[in-house]
């Protein structure tokens, strides 16, 4: 317990302490986890902490990443990148891996190990690359998603790669490995059922447990949330969407599949699914959290006695490695017509080696294909790589994104014509104003944190996401960041108000509309901000009033200049007393609220007694014709023009 | 041409569908409007031989007995009203032998006698006909082009108001405007 604390604390206080700083210098988060992790691996080797057990945990964030990355991506839009996942994904390993391994042999090596180092640093770095991307907004372009095309096939291609290497295995290294082997065996096979099976019976399984995966998906998560949600305990979702990645992951172990692919799956799943934003904020920190300890796992296995002793072949493989990838990236991008910045971006995002260099690495030399002495020198290039990439994303930053702002500037006019609306809270009054939207063609993102309600409206097909939007990380999720108006339509009103004050505070250009509960609640609205702020029973009280009217008889366009008036003056009023009001002083203590209240009421009264100039209401006026004497006036006037 | 009007500097421009969606007409905004300028163009597409209706409201309320006309109603004495109207008809049809039957000043005369009764000036209306064709043929792009000129012609008191008043209508090509870059 105190060696879990001892190492918690370590690893925390490294993170925090490196992070911002590494971001305060631009540098990116992944960077500054990297370099917490050169700055304590002295302490860790002098405690004797197992560095790579650590890491081999840490690579759950990975996963995590990618189930987050399949929430992103619904299913139709997986299809739509067919063409650049194998191409521009398949290219790109196949031809790295062809002049790596070219150049291994050319340097002596014997082809089995050339190909080995080959599919070793032909994959780039999914947990740096894509937490960048994120974090730089980049994701949604060009540049972003063919990154992620390329990525992702990576990320599959690992599969058949990890098939694949024990066929290359040398004779002379297997009795070495055998040891190894054993070692390996106690971790991983355990749980594994694939090694006893035979190969139709392993495909079976492996299609049943995807078909599981997607079933489950489809049908059984929302009368599972349902079933949660009654509970009215917010943790238990975070602990129902961590329950769903680990179970999806162990049983892709399990079939022997990655979880990593798994977990995407599943993502890509439920991205059509309502509590996708609730599924996306639950899992988010630990995400981050992990990721932050695998990065900080990498800096810290840098093996900096081996690059000392060896600088200049390391380096030189390091800077080799970085710029064959680029080259052959920019190659590609150039074929696949991938133009302007996001080419740049493409080109050096991806020019890394990855942590799956690291999952392969170890696990060619348990296969006995590379020697020991040769992975230890590929893996310091693939960390002394992966830290690198912060660096090149700095001079996409810096030197090449600039000289394009412009242009993708207009560009992003454009698009951004209709911007996105999220309605929080899908009632009565919510509803109706996201179907006015809708009708409008206004995209919106509707938040509602009743399960029954949700279920009634997904079978009206109206998409609404599952959520408190009390939460700044569901806001975040539902894209807030991007919005350009909330509608704040949730019954409770001190949550509405308190919603108002966060979104003014941290979101200042979003525009807000509020929905008042009554007189007060409007008072409160605008002392937090809100300046668009609809009474909810005020405009049907209207419309009952003007009922009445022309009920006893009042000619139906009087009725109407009658409630023009009365909402004309009373919207005087009410800014008037929202400005003097003060939510901290009770209103009775309030002098100036208590005196223009005072004054408007006298006018109340005074009104109430048919003296109707009391308001005195612009509708009032009117077309009047002109008195006799104007007449006379006029046509002595016109006489004496014509004389 | 509303476009136009909103970018020239010097100009207020009033969109009054826009300012008053549901037509209740802020009349003090308005006459305060009137007040503070020398020259109201009204710029309407002729529906029915006549303004938009909330033009025609906006008269009903803003040109108020005691304020536009009436005992007291000298407010807007010495100041000059003029239109700039798109018909849909070529110019051919607005006469006696054609299927409009009148010329186009005869169905403006409710405004001239407005102006009239108001002690402005009728300035002659600044004309697009056959509007319908005009997109297809260029004369919207010079119609436009002109009216940007006119704009800064009055703005910049180079707008000659008698020089005008010889015709019925100015179009485009027939700008009595002097100097600058019209």
């Amino acid at each position: 317990m105190d060696g879990f604390l001892l190492l918690a604390f370590l690893f925390l206080i490294a993170g925090v302490i490196a992070v911002p700083i590494a971001s305060r210098l631009g540098l990116g988060s992944v960077l500054g986890y990297l370099l917490a992790g050169i700055a304590i691996s002295p302490i860790l080797g002098w405690l004797h902490v197992d560095v790579v057990s650590i890491q081999h945990f840490a690579e759950f964030g990975v996963v995590m990443m990618l189930f987050l990355v399949g929430l992103e991506l619904e299913p139709r839009m997986l299809w739509e990148m067919r063409s650049r996942l194998l191409g521009l994904g398949g290219l790109q390993v196949v031809i790295t891996v062809i002049f790596i391994m070219g150049i291994a042999m050319a340097l002596g090596q014997p082809w089995s190990i050339a190909l080995a180092i080959g599919l070793v640093f032909s994959l780039s770095s999914t947990a740096i690359v894509l937490q960048t991307l994120n974090e730089k907004g980049l994701m949604k372009c060009d540049g972003g998603q063919s990154s992620f095309s390329v990525l992702l096939f990576q990320d599959i291609a690992v599969i058949p790669m990890l098939a694949f290497i024990p066929l290359l295995a040398l004779p002379e290294l297997q009795d070495l490995a055998a040891s190894a082997h054993v070692a390996d065996d106690d971790g991983h096979a355990s749980l594994s059922l694939v090694d006893r099976v035979t190969g139709w019976q392993r495909a079976l399984l492996t299609i049943g447990a995807i078909a599981f995966v997607v079933v489950v998906g489809s049908y059984l998560t929302r009368p599972i949330f349902r079933f949660i949600a009654m509970a009215q305990l917010r943790e238990l979702f975070t602990a129902f969407a961590l329950l769903m990645v680990i179970a999806i992951a162990l049983l892709m172990v399990v079939v022997g599949l990655s979880p990593a692919l798994g977990t995407f799956l599943a993502g890509v799943v439920l991205a059509n699914s309502e509590y996708r934003h609730e599924l996306e904020s639950d899992v988010d920190p630990f995400k981050g959290l992990l990721l932050g300890v695998f990065f900080i796992t990498v800096g810290a296995a840098i093996r900096f006695d081996l690059l000392i002793a060896d600088w200049p072949v390391i380096i030189g493989m390091t800077l080799g490695l970085i710029v064959l990838k680029a080259v052959v990236l920019y190659a590609l991008a150039r074929v696949f017509r991938i133009g302007g910045s996001d080419r740049w971006l493409f080109t050096l995002g991806l020019a890394q080696a990855g942590e799956f260099g690291f999952v392969l690495l170890s696990f060619t030399v348990a296969s006995a294909v590379i020697p020991v002495a040769i992975a230890d020198q590929l893996l310091l290039v693939v960390a002394l790589s992966m830290l690198l990439t912060p660096v090149l994303f700095i001079v996409f930053d810096k030197l090449i994104a600039p000289r394009f702002v412009e242009a993708q500037e207009q560009q992003a006019d454009d698009i951004d014509e209709i911007g996105d609306v999220i309605v929080a809270g899908h009632g009565r009054f919510g509803g109706i104003i996201n179907r006015i939207l809708l009708s409008a063609g206004v995209k919106t993102v509707v938040l509602d944190y009743r399960s029954e309600q949700l279920d009634v409206l997904r079978a009206f097909g109206i998409k609404v996401f599952f959520g408190d939007a009390m939460r700044p990380d569901l806001l975040h999720a539902a894209g807030i960041d991007e919005a350009k108006i909330l509608v704040v339509a949730i019954d409770d009103k001190e949550h509405a108000t308190e919603l108002v004050r966060y979104v003014t505070k941290h979101y200042p250009e979003v525009y807000i509309v509020a929905r008042a509960i009554d007189r007060h609640h409007v008072y409160e609205l605008y002392n937090a901000g809100a300046r668009d702020i609809i009474r909810e029973t005020f405009d049907s009280s209207l419309r009952a009033g003007r009922s009445a009217l022309e009920a006893l008889g009042f000619h139906a366009y009087d009725a109407e200049r009658q409630i023009r008036g009365f909402v004309l003056n009373d919207r005087e009023q009410m800014f008037a007393l929202a400005s003097s009001y003060d939510p901290d002083v009770p209103a009775h203590e309030n002098e100036e609220y208590v005196r223009r209240t005072k004054e408007y009421l006298d006018r109340y009264t005074e009104a109430m007694k048919g003296n109707a100039a009391a308001f005195g209401s612009r509708l009032d006026r009117g077309w009047v014709p002109p008195t006799l004497d104007d007449v006379d006036a006029v046509v002595a006037k016109d006489s004496e023009a014509r004389d | 041409m509303a476009n136009v009007a909103s970018q020239l500097r010097g100009i207020t421009y009033v969109d009054l569908y826009s300012d008053y969606p549901r037509f209740d007409i802020d009349v003090d905004v308005e006459q305060q409007r009137l007040l503070d300028h020398d020259v109201v163009l009204l710029q309407f597409p002729m529906f029915w031989y006549s303004t938009p209706s909330i033009l025609k409201e906006w008269q009903d309320l803003v040109l108020e007995h005691g304020f536009a006309y009436g005992g007291g109603g000298d407010k807007l004495v010495g100041k000059c009203m003029q239109l700039a109207i798109t018909a849909a008809g070529p110019d051919e049809a607005y006469s006696a032998g054609g299927y409009q039957h009148w010329p186009i000043r005869d169905f403006l005369r409710p405004l001239e006698q407005t102006a009239r009764l108001c002690s402005m000036r009728f300035a002659t209306p600044y004309v697009l006909y056959g509007s319908l064709k005009a997109p297809s043929d260029g004369r919207l792009e010079s119609h436009v082009e002109g009216y940007r000129g006119l704009l800064k012609a009055i703005r910049d008191d180079r707008y000659d108001w008698d020089a005008a008043d010889g015709s019925e209508v100015v179009e485009y090509d027939s700008m009595p405007v002097s100097g600058g870059d019209a």
